[in-house]
């Protein structure tokens, strides 16, 4: 959307990501004013929009002064108001510039379809759930700013900083604000460090692997963002479990069951079986015995969870190898 | 049940105790009489192993205590004991707790209404089963009351051992204790009442070992015996890490549809219930309010649901651990060569695969590990991950 070609009289926006929502609905209202800077703009929420306020804006102005109206959060708007709407849309009006913001989802769809059928212009902002889909919003984010990004600089931006697009825009302008040239890993090593979201799924992969500083570095972090004891401790039980179904797998039982009963999906066998080398079965059954005691720890018989964890990571690990 | 001539003809094996009550009820006349009432107090707890007839015991005590009939054995057919061992009784209070335990509201309502007089004349009987339920809370705002009741108010505890309660209300009440019922008192029982043929019977009362109420449960119940083979049928199986998984996922399994059989329609018509008292579905001036309202008061019910619920699950584990120890208890007396009745003679082969490719001094580690994780199950570790260590423990030996 560039703003020199004229806006559509009539867009919605649509998806849950409020930092990309803002853009594409400022870049609407930037579009109109560039047209004709005296315009007047109405940013309604759903609790200000009523049928008598939706009238008084919609309808064709004396000395025809253009209007951008701009309804957010439509799926919250009530039936007869998103009657009211609908009603205006086979009816619209010359100089009025009509943006919905629908935050996507079955709530209010029919409304939302009402608009497309009318021939609204439609802007998808939906958050991006891919850590791809991330990384290509961080390089955008610089190509915007006019600076290049290495790809493990983003990557390492990412890790750092987690999911949230806004905290991700906020830290790109930093780092465009107070570095020079290219922007690369050790710029980003030298502002952000350490690990924003992390789940006690890595902490059980790298305890299982028997890597045991990283286990602990990742338990740490895990920790230290809120992560509840016991969710790890299940995610140990997880990586424990489906050690015991592949190391020593039930005779005849086909791969589709073993993944069922490892509580995995069946490409995941694979890694399994890779974790599983080193792994005996005496030291499965101590591993798992472990993790009952672990369980117990953590929900009142041991004092602190976190040791109980850490010292959970160390004897599994070391039940790795064990003859 | 024709043929009864006393409410105490119901317990099994239980002659003693069967004495001492009689003597307490006799006093009880003499005391409605005017009399000293040798014999009678108003406080009494019952106590024996699970299964013995904790609760029977108390139940057939309290329609001796309420019986105008026959005043020292209670007649077991007229309208007062039937009704008291219906559970219906006006002058008997029953408390069962369903859920995991019994807090102090539910016990300071409970004193209050224990504290009434009898409308029946006889006395006000409050029979607490499963009194070691009763959080500390509870259990200090019963103190008083089982201490000085009102003059006609008799309290009647059940708890397993004596250890379960606080020792200021054990040494306030006159203990019963229950023995574990003889095999042979058991199958008679299961003859002569349930009418179940005495194969069948002799091996349900030896797979329940002195659990009245299981072994009814064995012996009546097809399904329950399914379920026990199944449970029994772990140990030959567990031939590697795999198989620990999988049987530990199986009793989690078990237990979980155990839990939804049980409770799945009862919950569905509480919860109908509710909402119809409740007004819903109806018309009219004030319904809208008062539906309302209801929400509140669903969210508590399906609070209790899940109590209830929980506690069917661990009830369930338990058996089936007691069961798994029942095995391992067979395959030690196997190897030491014991002779004593084997509670699970049924699965002979599997005992003596297990006994002979194994120790005793394994064997009783593993007894230690199906004890350990009954301690874990009832301290809150989640049950899959319990089951998981012992089902390992057990293959490792």
């Amino acid at each position: 959307m560039s703003s020199a070609s004229a806006p559509p009289p009539l867009s919605v926006v649509v998806g849950d990501e409020e930092l990309l929502v803002d853009r594409a609905v400022a870049e609407l209202v930037a579009a109109a004013r560039a047209e004709e800077p005296g315009v007047d703009v109405h940013d309604l929420m759903p609790g200000q929009v009523t049928a008598g306020k939706l009238v008084e804006v919609t309808s064709p102005s004396l000395f025809g002064e253009r209007r951008v109206v701009v309804l957010r959060g439509v799926q919250d708007l009530g039936k007869d108001l998103a009657a009211e709407v609908t009603g205006y849309l086979t009816a619209p009006v010359d100089d009025v510039m009509l943006v919905l913001v629908h935050a996507g989802g079955a709530k209010g769809k029919a409304l939302l379809d009402a608009a497309v059928k009318a021939g609204a212009a439609r802007i998808n902002c939906a958050k991006p759930t891919k850590s791809g889909e991330r990384l290509q919003f961080l390089k955008g984010e610089f190509s915007r700013a006019g600076r290049q990004v290495t790809a493990d600089a983003a990557q390492a931006l990412l890790d750092a900083v987690g999911t949230d697009l806004r905290e991700l825009a906020a830290a790109c302008t930093q780092l465009v604000a107070d570095t020079e040239g290219r922007i690369d890993a050790a710029a980003v090593a030298r502002y952000h460090t350490g690990k924003a979201e992390v789940t006690g799924f890595t902490v059980a992969d790298r305890t299982v692997e028997g890597r045991i500083p990283e286990a602990l570095e990742q338990l740490r972090w895990c920790l230290a963002v809120g992560t509840a004891p016991v969710l790890i401790n299940s995610a140990l039980a997880g990586a424990v479990r489906g050690l015991a179904v592949v190391a020593q797998p039930q005779r005849g039982v086909p791969e589709t069951e073993l993944a069922k009963a490892a509580k995995v999906p069946p490409w995941k066998l694979k890694t399994l079986r890779q974790q599983a080398r080193g792994w005996t079965p005496k030291g499965v059954a101590r591993a798992m015995a472990v993790v009952a005691e672990t369980d117990a720890l953590i929900k009142g018989a041991g004092r602190d969870p976190a040791y109980a964890l850490e010292r959970a990571v160390i004897e599994i690990a070391g039940a790795r190898n064990q003859r | 049940m024709l043929g009864r001539v006393s409410v105490f003809d119901d317990l099994v094996g239980q002659d003693s105790v069967v004495d001492q009550l009689r003597g307490a009820v006799r006093g009880a006349g003499h005391l409605l009489a005017g009399g000293a009432g040798e014999g009678m107090t108003h406080a009494w707890l019952f106590t024996g192993p699970p299964g013995s007839g904790r609760a029977e015991a108390a139940r057939a005590f309290a329609a001796a205590l309420q019986c105008p009939e026959s005043p020292d054995t209670g007649c077991g057919r007229c309208g007062s004991c039937h009704q008291v061992l219906a559970g219906t009784h006006p002058d008997v209070l029953y408390v069962r707790p369903s859920g995991l335990s019994f807090g102090v509201d539910k016990t300071r309502e409970l004193v209050l209404r224990a504290a009434s007089r009898p409308t029946g004349g006889r006395f006000r009987v409050v029979l607490f089963e499963d009194a070691d339920r009763a959080t500390e809370a509870a259990s200090n705002a019963l103190l008083k009351a089982v201490e000085e009741p009102s003059p006609r108010t008799v309290w009647l505890l059940c708890t397993p051992t004596a250890e379960d309660l606080l020792v200021t209300i054990r040494s306030r009440c006159r203990l019963v204790t229950l023995r574990t019922p003889p095999t042979g008192a058991v199958v008679d029982l299961l003859v002569n009442r349930h009418g179940v043929d005495p194969g069948q019977a002799a091996e349900a009362a030896r797979a329940a070992a002195g659990n009245v109420e299981r072994a009814r449960q064995l012996a009546t119940d097809p399904a329950a015996r399914e379920r026990r083979a199944e449970v029994l049928g772990i140990p030959a199986r567990l031939d590697g890490t795999g198989a620990c998984v999988a049987a530990a996922a199986r009793l989690y399994e078990l237990a979980e549809a155990e839990a939804k059989a049980t409770t799945a329609g009862l919950d569905d018509q509480e919860r109908s219930d509710l909402k119809a008292a409740f007004g819903e579905g109806s018309t009219g001036k004030g319904v809208a309010k008062a539906v309302r309202g209801a929400a509140g008061a669903l969210k508590d019910l399906e609070e209790q649901q899940k109590r209830r619920a929980t506690r069917i699950k661990r009830d369930t584990y338990d058996l089936a651990l007691m069961d798994l120890a029942a095995f391992y208890r067979d395959v030690l007396a196997v190897q030491v060569g014991a002779r004593v009745e084997l509670s699970t003679a049924a699965h002979r082969a599997d005992l003596q695969r297990v006994a002979s490719a194994s120790t005793p001094e394994s064997t009783l580690r593993r007894i230690d590990a199906v004890m350990a994780c009954r301690a874990r199950i009832a301290a809150n570790v989640h049950p899959q991950i319990a089951m998981e260590a012992m089902t390992a423990a057990l293959y490792q030996g």
